[in-house]
Formats: structure tokens, sequence, C-alpha cells
């Protein structure tokens, strides 16, 4: 059932205009239609009539990012068309209705739906499809391929079933698969029929070090053998391969991805001419060999005798059929096929003459089998950089692609080598000229760049940065570093400039800190929400010392915290929040855990085990929340201190008291910790676990502080981190006993807390500050600057002031007058707040906040 | 125009929201806090978010946060940009001006706002 979503005012006096119809709306076919919106050609604009024909039962969305539905996009985020765009401009969408004939000579489309649509202009836009190799059951059933949203849903479902899968084809497209294959669950092979991985982007040696990097993942590669046979067992499905060399893998799924093809049927039917080995031919113009007919992106053999099976050059042709439609000049006479990818965490970069093709050409080889980095630029004999491959570290990916063609400043060597071996002279974006293109996606050059000075400014008006994003990190280089130190428009002073300020001039309210420190303009003002909850903070981790309230809802406190803090609950998508009881070192007696069970049952809320050893509550609404802690606190619960940033967790092993290999108690150890440290206000969140031996169980160097037994005492290690960017922690003293190990944490901590910036987790902070872990073991283990007695009174003073926020709360009506969802009727609950069945359990139903609904981007530079 | 003067328990005031001809008494002043917010429901049952700033000045807009459709803008934090009072919403931190609705973040995007009174 054809959907058209455009009004039928439009339609019916668009019928006298010109009509352009587009034959796919994918990533090409929506780009051309910005460009033709950008030209002013549309109903709207009363110019032109634009039929699309999409054969996908959804509007075009962003196909390069298809994998990351696995990791959590939805195909709603995955969306190229901004809300309101085909109404905005009256182009007629008809989706799941695809062309089935053309007729040149009456210059008409006839769609599946049975419509015909005569057109002035023809535009196609069909991509490719995935090639199949011919091999006996490749119809069976668990046989896929990899494309299109469909083809991801239908893979997941058998999945789910499925303990094996295999993904024939290793290149590209072939390992994104075997990813997500790996990420369902699934034992996963990889078939490549070529002797190496990604045979068209890397050479031998990039392709051995990815094998290598792949196979530490865990994915099993046969490179070298071909699929002969799919074979199914007796219910008729997939249950194996047979391969070339005679061996045979069982499986239960396949998914084929040995490369693709252009979508040329429609075209040759017609009789437009096509390429020998498909493709349909375009000049210049990207007009076929029908003048009324233009063809564009992976359908297109362009006038270089290529087809592009990338998206940027797909766009270039938007632009340019576009260009001539609207009766400009404009021209695609071919693409550089340069890409950068993270395949499965691996940086993939080839670009220019990848394969040292040119004449004469040298190649600079730098290769570490063990890390697997692999780095090759191609020299011409001038020394011109022609082209590269960077595999495992492609951060010079950036810098040196807009330098091909021209000759290198330093020697190229330098810029493969490792530091500390000669190299990396890092070439700083400052050394490229006017002309590079820094953003391949959208073809925005350096100096259109520059002509910016924020982010999201140069987004906005280049559509620099929004494609695949790997042009992000140097257009940031590139844009003016501003010298202010400042914490954000409000205040000059960093953030640890600031804790000096309220502890030295014991300083217990925001707006007395703001009117007498604050920038000039901001006096008086309102703050923002930068410097709210900082301040907040520091005057709570402070308060004991500065004699504030230790309470963090107090007063003017209150209106300084992140609505999680407010509410000491965190804020879930539908307006709901989650509750979070502290479990001491994940110990836990089965009484409270029948407690936390009848809670979860009585209130309905959804269930799950944390990574971080306790129990979250999600849904509750927030009249809901006392009533739940009311019980929580009578159980002997606390404030898990979730929502804020604050300590977390002090996750432990089960150590020497079961296990046979422990040393020490960690089991012990962890719960003083926690019970010392827990609601420590901080710049960031802090964890730690406890170990109660070597073999490290609790994960202690993923953490801010982490502590591994040892049979003379405990290691300390610091500054490590999960997260977006692992780091483990570096060991900052060795054997120490139980007092001196505590004492070391506190000096650690409020180091940390008062020299650290706002949202700096202990990782970045000993990176950050000179003289890193160095400095900070001269400072807290020798007292190189004699703080050491300070910081520890500062941890005293906490210590003694620790109340938990929970009981303070609901026993006190006063406070408890905020948890209502509506003022004036503090009786009814939020109709926004609902839920839906989902695996017993339940879920937000999003359907009820669907409205006139944005695309989600979340800002920059607002970590939660 | 001192933050303590607003906060005595002597604020009689009363939030008034325009509803048709009619001005809704929505609440006491003194219930809230300048620099946070508080939901108010309308008796057609839209939601609005209700603030006051330092200077004791109300404002009102809708309760809705279009990015998330989630109804959360009352709980956002209070900010001032060259002296134009904002909400930052909790949700994903766009910000939206409280006197024209106008999302500070996104010029296509804005929220309802609702005439307000304290007296
Ligand atoms: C619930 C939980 C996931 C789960 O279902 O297991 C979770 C949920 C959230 N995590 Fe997490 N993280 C959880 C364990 C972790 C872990 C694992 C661990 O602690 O061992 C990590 C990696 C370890 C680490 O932090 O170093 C982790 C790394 C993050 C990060 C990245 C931090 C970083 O420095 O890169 C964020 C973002 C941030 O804090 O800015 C984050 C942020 C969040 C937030 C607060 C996002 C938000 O603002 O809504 C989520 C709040 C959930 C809620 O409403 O309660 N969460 N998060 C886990 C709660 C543990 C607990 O009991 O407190
Ligand atoms: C998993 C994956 C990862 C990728 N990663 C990258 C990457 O990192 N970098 C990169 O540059 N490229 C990447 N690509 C390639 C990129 O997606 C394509 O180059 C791009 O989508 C081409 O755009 P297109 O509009 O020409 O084709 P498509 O996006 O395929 O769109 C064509 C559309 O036309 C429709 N259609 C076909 N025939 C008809 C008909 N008769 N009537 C109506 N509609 C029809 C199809 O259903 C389809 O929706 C990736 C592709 C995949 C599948
Ligand atoms: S870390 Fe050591 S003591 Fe702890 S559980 Fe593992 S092996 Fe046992
Ligand atoms: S290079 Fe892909 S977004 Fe810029």
């Amino acid at each position: 059932m054809p959907v058209s979503t455009s009004p039928t005012a439009h339609t019916s006096s668009a019928a006298s205009l010109p009509t352009v119809v587009v034959v796919g709306h994918g990533m090409v076919g929506q780009r051309f239609l910005e460009a033709l919106a950008d030209r002013g050609l549309t109903a709207a604009a009363g110019t032109a009539r634009v039929v699309v024909l999409c054969e996908e039962p959804r509007a075009a969305y962003d196909r390069v990012q298809l994998t990351s539905y696995f990791a959590g996009k939805t195909p709603q985020d995955l969306s190229l068309v901004e809300p309101g765009f085909m109404e905005r401009h009256g182009f007629e969408l008809r989706l799941g209705d695809p062309a089935e004939s053309l007729d040149r000579e009456a210059r008409t489309v006839t769609a599946r739906s049975g419509e015909t649509f005569t057109y002035d202009t023809l535009v196609l836009a069909t991509g490719s499809y995935p090639f199949v190799p011919p091999v006996p059951g490749k119809d069976t059933e668990g046989c896929f391929v990899y494309r299109t949203i469909e083809d991801l849903l239908a893979i997941e479902e058998y999945a789910k079933t499925a303990t094996t899968g295999a993904v024939v084809g290793g290149g590209l497209l072939g390992l994104e698969a075997a990813g997500a294959l790996k990420g369902l669950g699934l034992d996963t092979h990889v078939v490549e029929f070529a002797p190496r991985l990604m045979p068209v982007q890397v050479d031998e040696g990039g392709g051995a070090a990815l094998l290598r990097t792949i196979e530490n993942m865990g994915l099993t590669v046969h490179t070298g053998v071909g699929t002969q046979e799919v074979t199914a067992g007796e219910d008729g499905s997939v249950n194996g391969m047979s391969l070339s060399d005679g061996s045979s893998l069982a499986t239960d799924l396949v998914v084929f991805s040995a490369g693709v093809r252009p979508r040329d049927q429609l075209a040759r039917d017609c009789g437009l001419a096509v390429g020998q080995r498909g493709g349909v031919i375009v000049d210049e113009e990207c007009r076929t060999s029908d003048p009324a007919v233009f063809a564009i992106g992976e359908c297109a053999l362009a006038s270089d005798g290529r087809v592009y099976g990338l998206v940027a050059p797909g766009y270039e042709m938007a632009q340019t059929a576009a260009g001539v439609i609207a009766g400009q000049e404009a021209s695609f006479t071919g693409a550089d096929m340069s890409t950068k990818l993270k395949l499965l965490g691996v940086d993939v970069a080839s670009f220019g003459d990848a394969h040292g093709t040119s004449e004469g050409c040298l190649d600079v080889v730098y290769a570490d089998s063990r890390s697997g980095v692999y780095k090759k630029l191609v020299i011409g004999q001038d020394g011109t950089l022609l082209g590269g491959v960077l595999i495992g570290d492609a951060d010079q990916y950036g810098t040196l692609r807009p330098m091909t063609g021209t000759v290198l400043p330093v020697a190229p060597e330098q810029l493969v080598l490792p530091a500390g071996a000669g190299g990396p002279v890092t070439l700083g974006p400052s050394a490229l000229p006017d002309e590079a293109v820094i953003c391949s996606c959208h073809n925005v050059t350096k100096g259109a760049i520059c002509e910016h000075t924020t982010l999201p400014e140069v987004k906005k008006c280049t559509k620099a940065g929004t494609g695949c994003g790997s042009c992000v990190k140097v257009i940031g280089q590139l844009l003016p570093q501003s010298q202010d130190k400042g914490l954000c428009g409000c205040f000059p002073y960093t953030r640890s400039e600031l804790y000096e300020i309220v502890r030295t001039l014991e300083i217990t309210s925001y707006a007395e800190l703001l009117d007498s420190h604050g920038r000039e303009p901001a006096r008086g003002g309102e703050g923002c929400e930068v410097c709210k909850p900082t301040v907040g903070s520091i005057i709570a981790s402070l308060a004991p010392t500065v004699g504030a309230s230790g309470y963090v809802l107090d007063g003017e406190q209150a209106a300084l915290q992140d609505t999680n803090d407010h509410f000491l609950a965190n804020l879930q998508r539908n307006g709901s929040y989650s509750i979070v009881p502290r479990i001491p070192g994940g110990e836990i007696t089965p009484e409270k855990l029948i407690v936390i069970g009848e809670v979860a049952r009585d209130f309905g809320l959804y269930t799950k085990i944390t990574g971080g050893q306790r129990i979250d509550l999600f849904g509750a609404r927030v009249d809901q929340l006392p009533l739940i802690w009311t019980r929580l606190v009578d159980a002997g619960f606390e404030s898990g201190h979730a929502y804020g940033k604050s300590l977390r967790t002090v996750k432990s092993c089960v150590g020497q008291t079961w296990c046979r290999y422990g040393v020490q108690d960690s089991v012990k150890m962890a719960i003083d910790l926690e019970l010392r440290y827990r609601g420590l206000r901080s710049p960031h969140k802090l964890k730690s676990a406890v170990s109660g031996c070597a073999r490290e169980c609790a994960e202690a160097r993923g953490k801010d502080f982490g502590i591994i037994a040892t049979a003379g005492g405990w290691n300390l290690y610091v500054g490590g981190n999960g997260g977006a960017t692992p780091r483990h922690a570096d060991l900052l003293a060795q054997d120490l006993s139980d007092a001196e190990l505590v004492r070391l944490i506190d000096r650690f901590l409020m180091f940390y807390i008062r020299t650290a910036d706002r949202l700096e987790r202990t990782s970045t902070w000993l990176d950050r500050i000179e003289g890193g872990l160095e400095h900070v073991r001269d400072v807290v283990v020798h007292d190189s600057l004699g703080l050491c007695d300070e910081l520890e009174r500062l941890m005293a003073d906490h210590v003694r002031g620790y109340r938990d926020e929970w009981a303070e709360t609901i026993n006190d009506p006063e406070r408890l007058r905020r948890f209502v969802t509506f003022v004036n009727a503090p009786d009814a609950p939020d109709p926004s707040v609902k839920f839906v069945p989902e695996r017993d359990q339940v879920k937000p139903d999003l359907d009820i906040l669907a409205g006139p609904v944005l695309a989600i981007r979340t800002l920059e530079g607002t970590a939660s | 125009m001192t933050t303590q003067a607003m906060e005595t328990a002597q604020d009689t005031r009363v939030i008034r929201l325009a509803a048709g001809d009619d001005w809704l008494t929505v609440c006491d002043r003194s219930l809230l806090t300048p620099g946070r917010g508080v939901a108010a429901l309308l008796p057609d049952g839209r939601q609005v978010a209700l603030f006051v700033d330092r200077a004791g000045r109300a404002y009102a807009i809708d309760n809705r946060d279009p990015f998330t459709g989630a109804y959360v803008l009352s709980r956002g934090l209070v900010g001032s940009d060259r002296g134009q009072p904002f909400v930052a919403s909790p949700l994903l931190k766009q910000r939206f001006d409280l006197a024209t609705g106008a999302c500070l973040d996104d010029d296509e995007v804005s929220v309802p706002v609702f005439e307000v009174r304290a007296d």
C-alpha cells in the first residue's frame, strides 16, 4: 500500500509543472532531493513537481551507519530525512512503491501500485544489490544479505535460535556483518576467497595486521578458500557450508557479503546504455544515453569508467545532477576512494594510490604485528605523497589524506614511526593548504571550515562532520582554540580555581560566588547549566569544612543540582526515574534481596542487575520515589548515589574467604572503602574495586582507584576507567597495610577533587596534569607539597559529616514536598509516564510521547 | 532583588496562568525555588513548566521536551545567556529561552509559552 506523505493540495496544483521522477530513495536519492530544494526546484516553490518512488518500506536512512543498529540505534535514529522535509517542499514520497517499468518514448514510469507517472526528467538512484555467488543452496532458510534495515531485522530474529554464523566475504561490508554477528552472540566465521582480508582497500601487510587483530577478537577467519555449497539439515534450514579446500564448516546462519552490483535492470529493460560489468553509463553531467534520464549513486557507471561503492562520490553526483537540472554548470569526473572506518573497533584507513601502482613510487612501511599496527605511505619519486594505508592507528588519516598530491614537509618515515623511535611528528592540520578537502563526505575544504569558529556552526553551515564523522577531530583542531580557560560563560576560573576560592573564602552560596567572582556581565544573573552543578558539587564536597549544609538539597543548593540530584534518582527517557540502593561491596543478605524484590513487585518496577554489582529499579514516578525509599530505608538500605558525581560502587571479588586463590579479604576491604567514601561529591563519578589476588576478578584496574591483594598486603592502582576510552589504572604504591592503603586513597581522592576539571575522570586528569603519575605520587606518597595533612583532614571531615540523603529526605515533610508531578495537583500521577510489557516486565511506552518527533541529537560537550 | 527576600515565608504572592479569558490560580509563589521549575496541570490536560528567576520574575513554557517527547522541561536547570533566562532540558540538554520558548540550540525548534503572573 503506497503512502504519500505530501499534502494533496500540492499534487493537484503541481500537475502542470515540469515533473521530476526520482527512482530510489536511498542515501543518494535523499541528497538529490536536498540539492533540488537548495536550488528552489520544488512544488512548494511552484517550480517543479517531484515524485519519489521508494522501494523500501521506510524513507532514506543512513546505510553507512547500518551496523550501529546493533549498538542500540533505532531505525528512526538512522533516518536521513528531517521531519517535515517532504511536506515543506511538497515532495511526493511514495514508500513501498518501486518503479517496475519505464517507457522512454512516452516518458512514463509505472510503479508497482499500478500508477503511472509522466516525467520530464527521470533520475535513477537505485543503488546496488548484494551479489550472492551462485552456489548451490544459496537460498536455503538461514541465508541472508546485509544491505537494508529489513535485512538486519531478519538476521537479528534468526540469530536468536542460532549459535554459529558465517559471513561469505572478508571485505569491508563482510567484516561489518561479522562484527554484527559477533555482537549478536554468535560464534562467527569469515570466509574470504582472496588471500587476505579487505583485498580492495589494503595491501598484504595491512591485511596481515588486520587478520591478527580480528582473530584476537575471537573471530575465525578462513582466507584463500571459496564457498562451494550451503548445506541444509533435515528441517530444511542451513546447517553448514562446504569450502573449496575440501573442508566443511558447521554453521546455523550465512550472510553473503561478496560485493555489490549496480541495480541497472530498469535501465537495461528500456534500452539505456549500461557497462559491460553493469552500471548505467553516464556522462560528466550524470546524464544517461537518454538526455531526459540521469543516473546517480551506486547504480551509475561514471564518466571515468568506475562504479563508486562509496557514499561521498554518490553525493557529488547528486549535486551535479541537481545542478544540471536547475540549468547550472556542473560535472562529476571522478572522486577519490579514500576511506576511514572503524571496523570491529579497529581503525582502518586507505587513501589515494594505496596499492602503489604509480610508476617508480616507493613505500615507507612501519609494521608492529604485536599491537596490530600497520602504516604505509606511498611516495612518488619527487617526494609527493601519493597515498597510504593505516591499520590499527589511523589518527593521521585526517591530515595525511588532504596532503595527498603535495610534497610532505617532513621525512615520511617520521610520520609512520611510533613515538620514541624518531617519530611521530604530528603534522598539524595548520600545515594543510586551504584547498585541502577536510570532510570528504561533503567535500568541504579547510578554507571553508576556517570561515567558522565553532563546531556546531561548521556542521550547520557546511555539513562537514555530519557524514561518517571521521573528520570531526581535525575540524576541532582547525577552529580557533580558546585562550579562555574559564569554566563557562559565567566564570573566568577553572573548576580547581573555584574549589580553592570556595575553600579559602569559605563561600557557601552559589549566588555569592557568582556575584563576587563571576564574569562581570554574569554577575547578578542566573548562572548556567554548566557552573551551577559544578559549584553545587564543590560546595557539597567541602560542606563540613566550609560550614555549608551537608544536605545537597537545602536552600539554594537545591536549585544548583541537575534533575538527577534534585530528585535523588536518575531520569529515564520517558520522564520516570530509576532507583539504585547502595549494596556495599556487592555483598547482600537474602533478606535484603527479598525486600528489593518485594518493592519492585509492589511498584511494578523493571528490575535489572547492573554492571556495578547492584540492582537498578526502573520506572518510578516522581511521586512514588519517597514511598519506595521509605520501604528501602526501613529495610536498612541507603542511597547508592547512582545519580551523583560521587562514589558509585566498590566492586569486590569473593576473595580469600571462599576462593582457593585469594590472599586477602577483598570483600571486607571493598565494604570498608565503599562505606568510607559513600556520598563524596567529586568532579566526576568515582568507581573502585578490590580483587583478592592477581587474577583480578573484580576488574580493579578498570577503576578510578583499584586495589589488588598481594601476599604482603595491597597494591593500589589509580586512574583506570571503562567507558568510551578505557584505560588501565597505574600502580601507585605496593604492599600497603590496611591503614596505609586507606590513608593513601584519602589523599589521592582529595587531591583529585581539588585539582580536576569539571567532568574529568581520574584517568584524563592523570594524563593531563603536569608531571602525570610521578607528580601525583610525589604529592600523595612523598608529600612534596606539604598538603597531605590537609587532604587527610578534609577526608576525615567528609567521613564524619556523611548522612544518608534519602533517610534525611523521607523524614522531613518540607523536603518531601518537591516529590509531586504537578504543583497544583499533587495527587495526580504523571499521565505521560506509562509502560508496556516487555519480557515479563515493563518498558516505557514511548508511543504516548510521540508527537512531531525531532531527530535526537545530544549537544556537544554535555556529558551527563 | 535579593534572593533572601524571595525565599521568606512572608511571600504571599500567588502564581496565575492565563486560561482563556480567566487567570487560573496555580500555587503560592513560595512553593517555587528561584532557579528551579515545577510542572502544573491545566484543566485541558496540558502540562506547563513554571519557573522563577533570582529576581522573582515568573515564566511559563510547555513542559514537553520536543526533542524526546518526555514531559520534563520543568525539571531542567535555569540559567541566563546575556541576560536572557533559559532552561536546559534535563534529558539531552538543549536550552529553551524562557521568555520566547525558542530553542537556543536549534533555530527550527521552539516550545509554546504561556502568560503568567505572580502577584
Ligand atoms: C545501570 C548501569 C548499566 C547497567 O544496567 O548495568 C549504568 C547506567 C548508566 N550509566 Fe554507566 N551504568 C552502569 C555501569 C557502568 C560501568 C561498569 C562499571 O561500573 O563497572 C561503566 C564503565 C566503567 C567506568 O565508568 O569507568 C559505565 C560507564 C559509563 C559512562 C562512561 C564514563 C567514562 O568515563 O567514560 C557514562 C557517561 C558519564 O558518566 O558521563 C555512564 C553513564 C550512565 C548513566 C548515568 C547515563 C545517564 O545519564 O542516564 C546511566 C544511568 C542509569 C540509571 O538511570 O540508573 N556510564 N557504566 C550500570 C550501573 C552500575 C551501578 O550499579 O551503579
Ligand atoms: C553495511 C554497510 C556499510 C557501509 N559503509 C560505508 C562507509 O563506511 N563509507 C561509504 O562511503 N559507504 C559505505 N557503504 C556504502 C553506501 O551505503 C552506499 O554507497 C550508499 O548507500 C549509496 O547510495 P545510493 O543512494 O546510491 O544507494 P542506496 O542507498 O542503496 O539506495 C538505493 C535505493 O533505491 C531503491 N531502489 C532500487 N530499485 C528501485 C526501484 N526500481 N524503485 C524504487 N526504488 C528502488 C533501493 O531499495 C534503495 O533504497 C556501506 C554500505 C553498507 C550496506
Ligand atoms: S581475584 Fe583471586 S581471589 Fe578473587 S575470585 Fe579471582 S581468583 Fe579468587
Ligand atoms: S569525512 Fe565523513 S563526515 Fe566529514
